[in-house]
């Protein structure tokens, strides 16, 4: 009785989590590697190529996404000395430490906002 | 800004940089003919010749980061955020529009439609309906998943306009939550109709979605009371099922928690040189955002003041003609974000703001993991 008709025509609905396919280098040289991210775009990747160049250990770093209709995207990291892998994760930690940060700042500038109007409306009363 | 020849720098370095550089790297200047100076300079390296350092490291960006709220309504709000990078503001941005979840209508059973709008325009316009409860509350519904109770909301339409009586027009009020799940039994149940047990429907729900404490003072329904979804002349009739689900708008915006989610700099409109008397009633006349005001300065002299900046629109009407370029200089603060947030109404916008900086947050942790 009851006719079916989804209002879009491809089903995907489950969150697609973040994966590391792979990461090219050479072996006796860790120094130098290309991360590549499945599921992933400019969202994380230019941010953490942000957090990348602000670190002193850095010579190059930078983000590609090879094809628009892949969900991947490769960054390239190069450092002067330093295990690549240490510097992305050091990167990525710096990037969740800021993260947090601006929540804790948003959440009090919301409060304190909150609070003023509350202080006005009553000025107004009296 | 008086370039400073590299002869006349001082030998050792002073630990900044000279005001011209300085102005390029934390300005855009919005000239009459382009703006310059749009790009970021993100390298920790990049002045280290100069004996500056340009990275902000984590522990300058605690000290230097401030947020303030200029407005904040149930829909919208808007913020002042500085001291951030456009890579990270703009992630911010990018996951409210794509990746904030909410719940949306995904399949629409309909059993009915004789109105003159199509079954497919139809089940696309309830998609699009805001639903007010909150997503966090759900479970995404993979391909495999029955839907049950934890990551489905049925809704129910059923609507006749009897002959005799006028046009009706069918708005999104009509939506009947069913805190049960679907009342539409399957169609392989029909044959073998002997048993007493409740007949199977298209869902599968354990237990009636209002005894739950979150909905039970607090019933789902659309957002707003008011969408149009439909005009019924006489005889016609929908009656149908919607069962909503929760997503992203990247699969589809309908998914989307925000109307739009933007940011533009801080405009800096600075004088370079007194503007005075008829001069500078023709700059107040000129501007339409209403930028500029006169200040009265002695013996009934006469001096343009830049009085609301953040009014301003870059049109750029104040430097057009004449060498008005060498006495206004538009600028962009390129670390000072204007942040406006317009919520579809799942959740508060300041709410979803929160949510967006958590998204970022799980993602640096996921890639954190994968990495170790």
């Amino acid at each position: 009785m009851a006719m079916m008709m989804s209002s879009r025509h491809c089903f995907k609905v489950k969150w697609k989590s973040l994966t590391l396919l792979m990461e090219h280098g050479i072996h006796a040289d860790h120094s130098a590697a290309t991360f590549s991210i499945e599921n992933e775009d400019h969202t994380l990747a230019n941010a953490v190529r942000f957090t990348l160049n602000q670190d002193p250990r850095i010579s190059f770093t930078g983000y590609s996404i090879p094809h628009p209709s892949d969900a991947r995207v490769n960054i390239r990291v190069q450092t002067t000395g330093d295990p690549a892998r240490d510097v992305l994760k050091d990167a990525c930690q710096n990037l969740m430490g800021m993260c947090q940060h601006v929540r804790d700042t948003f959440d009090k500038a919301v409060v304190d906002f909150k609070r003023s109007k509350v202080v006005d409306a009553m000025d107004v009363e009296h | 800004m008086p370039r400073v020849s590299a002869l006349d720098m001082p030998d050792v370095p002073q630990g900044q940089l000279p005001p011209h550089l300085e102005l390029q790297r934390t300005r855009v200047l919005c000239n009459s003919d382009a703006p310059i100076h749009t790009e970021n300079i993100q390298y920790s390296g990049a002045y280290a010749s100069m004996g500056v350092d340009n990275s902000d490291g984590l522990n300058k960006f605690l000290s230097n980061f401030k947020v303030e709220v200029t407005k904040l309504t149930e829909e919208d709000m808007e913020f002042d955020m500085v001291g951030i990078d456009p890579a990270i503001a703009n992630a911010f941005r990018r996951i409210l529009i794509a990746e904030v979840p909410t719940m949306a209508i995904e399949k629409v059973f309909i059993a009915n439609n004789s109105s003159v709008i199509q079954d497919e325009v139809l089940a696309h316009r309830l998609g699009l309906i805001p639903l007010n409860v909150d997503p966090r509350l759900f479970d995404y519904m993979s391909e495999n998943d029955a839907p049950t109770e934890k990551n489905t909301i049925v809704f129910k339409l059923h609507v006749r306009c009897e002959r005799g009586s006028p046009r009706i027009t069918v708005k999104s009020d009509e939506l009947k939550w069913l805190p049960n799940g679907s009342e539409f039994v399957l169609a392989t149940e029909k044959q073998g109709s002997n048993s007493t047990a409740k007949p199977k429907t298209y869902t599968s729900f354990t237990c009636s979605q209002d005894t739950m404490p979150e909905f039970s003072s607090n019933p789902i329904s659309p957002k707003y009371p008011d969408i149009i979804l439909a005009k019924l002349g006489p005889g016609q009739e929908i009656e149908l099922e919607a069962h909503a689900i929760k997503g992203v708008g990247r699969t589809h915006a309908k998914w989307s928690p925000v109307a739009t989610a933007w940011y533009r700099l801080l405009p800096e409109v600075s004088l370079l040189q007194e503007v005075v008397d008829e001069r500078a009633e023709e700059l107040v006349k000129k501007c339409p955002a209403k930028v500029f005001d006169i200040e009265d300065i002695a013996k009934g002299k006469k001096k343009a003041t830049v009085a609301r900046p953040r009014a301003c629109t870059l049109c750029r009407e104040c430097i057009r003609g004449d060498d008005w370029e060498k006495y206004v200089s538009l600028r962009r603060v390129k670390n000072h974000f204007i942040f406006t947030i317009e919520s579809t109404g799942a959740l508060p916008p300041e709410g979803l703001f929160t949510e967006a900086v958590k998204i970022l947050e799980d993602k640096c942790e996921s890639l954190l993991t994968v990495l170790s």
